[in-house]
């Protein structure tokens, strides 16, 4: 299968590039629907990859690349369920959405997010998956988990730590502020800041450049860099589901959803 | 160094630019939020233009509770 339409993205190959574009409104949040469409995406991935060498992963949505979880649907599917019920579905959740992303880490060729506008919590962990993350330069990284008394629950600290100083993730996880791209690329996040709307256009141009490498020493030279931190990707889905059932994560919740605040993205 | 005044007018003509509003319309004592009909994700877009005019990273932290040019102004010319 070459191409594909789901309720929430779509995907093509494209001179032996994957395209994968992330179309959801209003900013690619990330619920049941979204999981299910990316774990078709993770299947199909096996055969896409022996016919290509590169993966792009963008978004449609001009608000942003992804705002992360879909809280509203967290917070509804979890109202009604007991304590036990709450941890089971949400263990399975974070199960499935961590084997995409172990998916997308793990392919053996080359990939690119392509991000602009708002790249929050499990949209900013989706771009952590990507060897190289080319953002427009009024993209915004941010993990506001923590004023949800969460931490990022999609393999953000275990990634981020790969690829960063510890202080970095500190300042991001601890202060959950939001960063540019600017600042995400004098950290070592962004590998490109392109002009305003240019991201998809540099991240083609860099499949091109790609292209001209032997595929087999690509993949091996991805192996050797980029470890995988399964330990630490299984400790933060059980770190995870033991924050989400005090008290203070169901108000937050209900404040998120609830509020007619201006600034809900805001930490 | 920029002053007060001159860090607020630049705002203004920022804000009157990019979101095509006459800028004799803005005051510094203005709701942004309401005189520029905008929601969250307008104002972080506005936040990091005024982070890429002067060239400062601005958290987003500190403009809890700011819907005004001129607080925003201060808060921008802290750290100038």
């Amino acid at each position: 299968m070459n191409g594909f339409q789901g309720k929430t993205l779509s995907w093509q190959v494209v001179d032996g590039t994957i395209e994968l574009v992330l179309d959801r409104a209003p900013c690619n949040e990330i619920g049941s629907a979204t999981l299910a469409d990316f774990e078709s995406f993770a299947t199909a991935l096996e055969s896409l990859q022996k016919d290509a060498h590169a993966l792009i992963i963008s978004s449609a949505r001009p608000e942003g690349f992804c705002a992360g979880a879909d809280l509203r649907e967290l917070y509804r599917r979890s109202e009604d369920l007991d304590h036990r019920e709450r941890v089971a579905g949400l263990h399975d959740f974070l199960g499935r959405i961590h084997m995409v992303m172990n998916a997308i880490d793990a392919a053996p060729i080359t990939t690119i997010a392509a991000v602009h506008g708002v790249t929050f919590g499990g949209g900013f962990e989706l771009a952590l998956t990507c060897d190289l993350i080319i953002a427009d330069k009024m993209a915004r990284f941010c993990f506001p988990e923590l004023r949800l008394g969460l931490i990022p629950g999609f393999g953000g600290i275990p990634r981020l730590k790969r690829d960063l100083g510890n202080a970095v993730v500190r300042d991001l996880l601890l202060t959950g502020r939001s960063i540019n791209a600017t600042k995400a690329q004098s950290v070592g996040l962004v590998s490109q800041v392109a002009a305003e709307g240019d991201a998809l256009r540099l991240a083609r141009s860099t499949a091109v450049q790609l292209r001209k490498f032997d595929r087999a020493t690509a993949s091996a030279a991805k192996r050797f860099i980029k470890p995988i931190p399964y330990d630490m990707l299984r400790r933060e889905i059980e770190i995870f589901c033991d924050l989400f059932t005090r008290p203070a994560v169901e108000a937050g919740l209900r404040k998120f959803v609830e509020s007619k605040d201006p600034l809900p993205y805001l930490p | 160094m920029s002053t007060l005044q001159n860090t607020t007018e630049q705002i203004l003509q920022l804000a009157a630019a990019h979101f095509k509003v006459p800028r004799e319309t803005l005051t510094a004592d203005d709701d942004f939020f309401k005189k520029l009909g905008i929601n969250s994700l307008q104002a972080l877009d506005l936040l990091t233009r005024l982070e890429q005019h002067f060239s400062i990273e601005l958290p987003d932290y500190e403009l809890q509770g700011v819907s005004d040019f001129r607080t925003l102004a201060e808060r921008i010319q802290s750290r100038l």
